[in-house]
């Protein structure tokens, strides 16, 4: 007797009972429908979360000012203005495995071109700021090393603030107002979208900062707010920021034994908290799911343990006939496994668009990974397998004397 | 296919067969327990029975009638005692060697008929030859010639509720010689069937008997019944009673023709 002959008769068996059977594969569906919605929505977390850390840019720490404490109130971390451009520059100059590094420093104003106008929150950085950021720019250039010097009054807007300031217009070589200074605007950054806490990346606008420290902010003694600084691989990340923390606390002339007055950190570190923060979520939420399974795989067991005692004399008949026990032990093992791989295929259409509908109609990501198809429909298969064995098993050891006179 | 006897008699000899000896029971016991009780459905019964034989077995229930049956249909094995099955010890079989005996050399008819119910009459014939690894179109072949010898072909695609008791209990004799087995046991066949259609199923049994030289053996309540074998067989208490061979043999076709013809053709 071939596998295709047993699973014809196991079809037929199924056949009889059309309802029980779907209803039994439903649990089954639910189950593995439920695994791969869920993992999705936490994959799809995992996928955005790590989609943005990339684009904050690769390798990339944050060297932050520390913090002062004035008439016993403590500011917070970057309050003090004890980082400057030049210990950028000396940490470009001498830590060798620094790729880039820029100052930052922040301001937000108004924009104004003809009658439109626009809050933006602007950002000076120097010319790697498109390397550090990974932000290309999509029309017209970036700021050069000469505009850095000459703190020349030049801006590369965001995609939003180019829209809101420029709608159908080409900004590149318009001047726009910003506190009553004119300044020419050199090029456009590519679109971004939103981070991480849902702000959208692209309402700002790149000055140099000696610009915005002079221009906008005036200020006498130049600070910033904090340093953007590269490594030249992921690898390199810890020792940079070993590096630049012996260099600033030298700068700073920090003695042994006193805390620092600056903070570096690290992306990876950040990376790796997210990530893990993502994993328990996927594993949380895939394991909900996972009982579900497990419960349509009790429904099947429940199922083929009735149909046993119910086709006990056509099991007695078959034996009778010449079925061997293991013949008995196959087919009701192929109904069981018929059940649990059709609800199982079913179930990863329908997880499938349900996790499409929740980002389609939720907005939120998710990402029906290969894997979790894989892992869903194995796991659904095993306990085809498992809970199917059993009532099988059962099956096959009937006596079939005792069988063919049940009523 | 004659073998000899082995030289290791006990009590009661089994007087060597004259013929080809298909079936040869020695001093067989069968005990069930039944909680604490044991029940002796055997106590040494021994019988031989050769090819083209046609037996019917009788006696009150209780008498291990349908234990022998049983045993004689490698559905059950002895607690003690030997089976030869033309010739092969099949008391020592274990169970999936005794299923392919069923398969292949034993076919069964039940008082109850015990055709798969939802199941059309052609499938309930394959079912033999679907476990013996036929393919399905010779199992079709074989199935629609069998329906054609016991005179159903024109209700192959009938599901068991869908025919009459007697023709239940032919499909169910189709269903028994599909696999060309070298005995036909029944148990009590006629018992849920009238006069005349019992004497059908015997006109059946008897025509295969006669042409095919198949081995019957039937167990029966009814006198009227075993007087259509050729040897009645009488147990009481596990043991055999009576052995005899049938005076004077009826012959079915013969009592059908003689029959007034029935009211509905049993349809």
């Amino acid at each position: 007797m071939n596998s295709f002959a047993i699973l014809k008769v196991a079809l037929r068996a199924l056949g009889r009972n059309k309802l029980r059977s779907a209803l039994t594969m439903l649990g089954i569906i639910i189950g593995v429908g439920a695994v791969i919605a869920m993992v999705s929505i936490g994959q799809g977390a995992q996928a955005m979360i790590e989609q943005q850390i990339n684009s904050m840019g690769s390798n990339v720490l944050y060297v932050m000012p520390g913090n002062i404490t004035t008439g016993g109130a403590s500011l917070g971390q970057g309050a003090a203005n004890t980082l400057t451009d030049e210990d950028v520059e000396a940490m470009r100059r001498e830590i060798p495995t620094i790729a880039a590094a820029s100052p930052v420093v922040r301001s937000q104003t108004q924009m104004v071109f003809g009658n439109q106008n626009w809050f933006v929150r602007i950002e000076g950085t120097n010319e790697f700021f498109p390397e550090l950021r990974n932000w290309t720019v999509d029309q017209g250039t970036f700021f050069t090393e000469g505009d850095v010097l000459s703190a020349a009054r030049v801006v590369v807007l965001g995609r939003t603030v180019a829209e809101r300031l420029f709608p159908g217009l080409d900004p590149i070589g318009q001047t726009i107002r910003v506190r009553n200074l004119a300044f020419r605007v050199v090029g456009v950054l590519a679109e971004k979208g939103q981070s991480m806490v849902g702000q959208d990346q692209d309402d700002t606008a790149v000055m140099p900062y000696t610009t915005v420290q002079k221009k906008l902010l005036g200020q006498v003694i130049p600070s910033v707010n904090q340093a953007m600084v590269s490594a030249v691989s992921q690898e390199a990340t810890v020792v940079v920021q070993r590096q630049i923390n012996e260099l600033l606390r030298q700068r700073h002339k920090i003695g042994p034994g006193e805390t620092d007055d600056f903070s570096v950190r690290n992306m990876s570190d950040v990376a790796a908290a997210s990530q893990q923060m993502t994993t328990i979520m996927t594993l949380l939420l895939g394991s909900i799911a996972a009982i579900s399974l497990i419960v349509g795989g009790i429904g099947i067991m429940n199922i083929m343990l009735v149909s046993v005692t119910e086709r006990t004399r056509e099991i007695g008949i078959r034996m009778a006939v010449g079925a061997r026990p293991s013949y008995i032990r196959l087919q009701f093992l192929a109904e069981s496994l018929v059940l649990s791989l059709t609800g199982g295929l079913i179930g990863v259409v329908i997880g499938g668009s349900l996790a499409a509908a929740i980002s389609g109609v939720l907005g939120f990501p998710t990402l029906v990974s290969a894997l979790s198809i894989t892992v869903s429909f194995a796991f659904a298969t095993c306990i085809g397998i498992f809970f199917g064995y059993y009532p099988a098993h059962k099956a096959a050891a009937l006596d079939p004397i005792e069988a063919l006179r049940y009523e | 296919m004659i073998e000899t006897v082995p030289q290791q008699h006990g009590e009661q000899p089994v007087k060597p067969a004259d013929g080809d000896t298909i079936i040869r029971v020695e001093r067989v016991y069968k005990t069930y327990r039944m909680g604490d009780i044991e029940v002796h459905a055997l106590r040494g019964a021994s019988l031989m029975v050769n090819r083209g034989e046609f037996v019917a077995i009788m006696g009150p229930s209780g008498s291990g009638k349908s234990t022998m049956m049983n045993i004689i249909g490698c559905l059950d094995r002895p607690t003690k005692g030997q089976y030869f099955l033309e010739g092969e010890d099949v008391s020592v079989f274990g169970k999936a060697e005794l299923a392919d005996i069923r398969n292949k050399r034993v076919g069964f008819v039940f008082q109850s008929f015990n055709l798969v119910p939802r199941t059309s009459a052609l499938e309930n014939v394959e079912l033999p030859l679907l476990y013996a690894g036929v393919s399905s179109k010779e199992r079709v072949r074989r199935a629609r010639e069998a329906l054609a010898t016991v005179g159903l072909s024109d209700r192959e695609k009938n599901m068991p509720n869908q025919l009459s008791g007697g023709q239940q209990q032919r499909v169910a004799i189709a269903r028994s010689l599909v696999n060309n087995p070298s005995i036909i046991l029944a148990d009590e066949p006629t018992g849920a069937l009238d006069t005349r259609t019992s004497v059908e199923v015997m006109e059946i049994f008897q025509r295969l008997n006669r042409e095919r030289n198949l081995t019957i053996i039937i167990v029966t309540h009814e006198h009227d019944i075993s007087q259509y074998a050729g040897r009645v067989v009488q147990f009481r208490d596990g043991r055999i009673r009576r052995d005899e061979p049938v005076e004077d043999r009826k012959d079915a076709a013969e009592v059908l023709a003689n029959m007034p013809s029935s009211e509905d053709d049993d349809e």
